[in-house]
């Protein structure tokens, strides 16, 4: 948990504007209450029968495992803030467990809302890859133990809005360029009308902070994992192409107006002392804008990308070493991103790039 | 109703079916912090208090509550209607058969279809079709042999013995 996972460094991977796919897959044991509904000794019984199958698997070697119980409050939250566990399972405590593949690219949630919530995470877009890995883990879970499986209704999860694949499939997306064109609402409009939920990460309901959004798909029953991959793949890919463009609209229209965007998030990042993380994000948002549009170095947006993961409350408490009030996690937050710019120059329009922008000659999402 | 350690006016009230049967504690605040409810509606906290008698004083049994053992349960888990319409979520995963009506209610809107055409877990559906023959030669070797029957009952008997030798041999 030192490192930072494969996923967060967006290394190999275009992801100037998809940073993660991620796919989830729910599954329980036959003939045993969900975890919400289990007794505590039935609760106990599948995690002694299910952690040791998990831990046993080659992916897992070097893994990371541990009892829920076992945590702390800061370590659970750690996990929270690098997506590795919802919050939900942070929340339980005895009966529950964490197994993490060794580069943090698996996880697996036992005794969740269902008894197994087993998740992929990959950078940029590649959810069917995301999928293929996930799908061959669940195989071999699936040799070593019995599922709840219906065969009209598919894998029988807790909530019914789980049922058939079982499968959540989203991607994270840095639309900056959507938002300062003040496109995003028609888009996100476009994307619901599809049958797929769009959502603000880092905050609560919808609302976005750093101009980040994930798309996922609503439905999981009816429709093959294969159908539904493909569909989302290729609006999330329509999407991103809208971003492209928008940025170098931007860039056509306004180069001035970017660039003193980008250089006043550079300038409060570089210069504050005390900040929170709602300013830190939307100011690391156009910093990471600046790299991918030439203003900034190219190694920006990594940069942010791990920026963006280590300001946050646990994360900040464990670089610390300590428990810290949210006046002291400002400063020390402030501290680090000054620290980590401390060698980027400042935002220079003369050497803008062009971004390279495809035209959208087939708008699946309506939007001209 | 008074708490049922102290008898103080109790706060908490935890309900759960047990074996068919509801079981019911009532609890002043007090009491209920001591024994660790903090979320009320937590089943696990149910389970706690109902579940082994490791509570002193929890009655074993409590009279049904009429409300709730109106409704259908599963035969399996005990999951009531009721709580499927309070919390929309299932107890097991035989619920979705005992409940297949309003299942199919639930799920109308909420997916692209009603039918699965995804994933199918390796030897699951061979193994399923096995358990089903079973039950149906396990069924009709009963009455071969209340008619004496008993030719057709050692075709039967040999079959049936086949198929558990290749459930033995696949089943995890």
């Amino acid at each position: 948990m030192k490192h930072p996972a494969d996923w967060m460094t967006g290394k190999g991977a275009d992801n100037a504007v998809v940073l993660t796919s991620r796919i989830r897959l729910a599954r329980n044991l036959a003939n045993v209450p969900f975890p919400g509904w289990a007794k505590k000794g039935q609760r106990q019984e599948v995690l002694e029968e299910l952690l040791p199958c998990v831990e046993a698997l080659d992916c897992m070697k070097d893994g990371f495992s541990k009892p829920l119980e076992s945590l702390s409050s800061v370590q659970k939250q750690v996990m929270v803030e690098r997506h590795l566990i919802s919050r939900e399972h942070a929340a339980r405590g005895e009966g529950s467990a964490v197994v993490i593949e060794r580069r943090q690219s698996i996880s697996v949630m036992i005794n969740e809302e269902d008894h197994l919530r087993m998740q992929s995470i990959r950078p940029g877009l590649d959810l069917t890859a995301a999928y293929e890995t996930l799908s061959e883990f669940d195989d071999e879970v699936a040799g070593a133990v019995e599922y709840a499986f219906d065969p009209a209704l598919g894998y029988l999860t807790t909530c019914p809005t789980n049922l058939g694949t079982g499968m959540r499939a989203s991607s994270m997306l840095h639309l900056p360029a959507l938002v300062i064109s003040d496109q995003i609402g028609q888009v996100l409009q476009a994307v619901n009308k599809i049958g797929l939920a769009v959502r603000g990460i880092f905050g609560e309901g919808t609302e976005s902070l750093g101009n980040l959004f994930q798309i996922s798909n609503q439905s999981t029953l009816g429709e093959s994992e294969a159908t539904i991959l493909r569909r989302l793949e290729r609006v999330i890919a329509q999407v991103a192409k809208h971003e492209r463009n928008a940025r170098e609209k931007l860039l056509e229209d306004d180069p001035d107006m970017v660039c003193d965007k980008i250089g006043r998030g550079y300038g409060v990042l570089k210069h504050a002392w005390i900040i929170d993380s709602k300013e830190a994000l939307n100011h690391l948002s156009l910093l990471r804008l600046g790299g991918d549009l030439g203003f900034l170095p190219g190694e920006t947006v990594a940069l942010c990308d791990e920026l963006l993961m280590e300001i946050q409350p646990a994360h900040l408490q464990v670089h610390n070493g300590s428990k810290l009030s949210p006046e002291e996690r400002d400063a020390i937050r402030a501290e680090i991103i000054r620290s980590r710019l401390q060698t980027l120059q400042p935002p220079d329009i003369r050497f803008i790039k062009k971004t390279g922008g495809e035209d959208d000659t087939s708008p699946d999402l309506g939007i001209a | 109703m008074d708490c049922d350690k102290c008898g103080k006016p109790a706060k908490v009230h935890l309900t759960q079916l047990v074996g068919g049967q509801v079981k019911k504690v009532a609890l002043c605040n007090e009491c209920a912090a001591q024994s660790g409810v903090t979320d009320p509606t937590g089943f696990a906290l149910a389970d706690m208090l109902l579940g082994d008698g490791t509570v002193g004083k929890t009655p074993s049994v409590l009279p049904p509550k009429p409300s709730v053992s109106k409704g259908r349960s599963c035969p399996e888990c005990g999951f009531t209607l009721e709580d499927l319409k309070r919390i929309r979520r299932f107890g097991c995963g035989n619920c979705y058969v005992a409940f297949r009506d309003e299942v199919n209610d639930m799920i109308r809107g909420m997916h692209k279809g009603a039918t699965h055409c995804g994933k199918v877990p390796d030897g699951l559906m061979e193994m399923r079709q096995r358990k089903l023959r079973l039950t149906e030669l396990r069924e009709r070797l009963d009455h071969a042999i209340s008619a004496e029957n008993y030719e057709e009952a050692a075709g039967l008997r040999d079959e049936i013995r086949q198929i558990e030798v290749a459930l033995e041999e696949t089943e995890p």
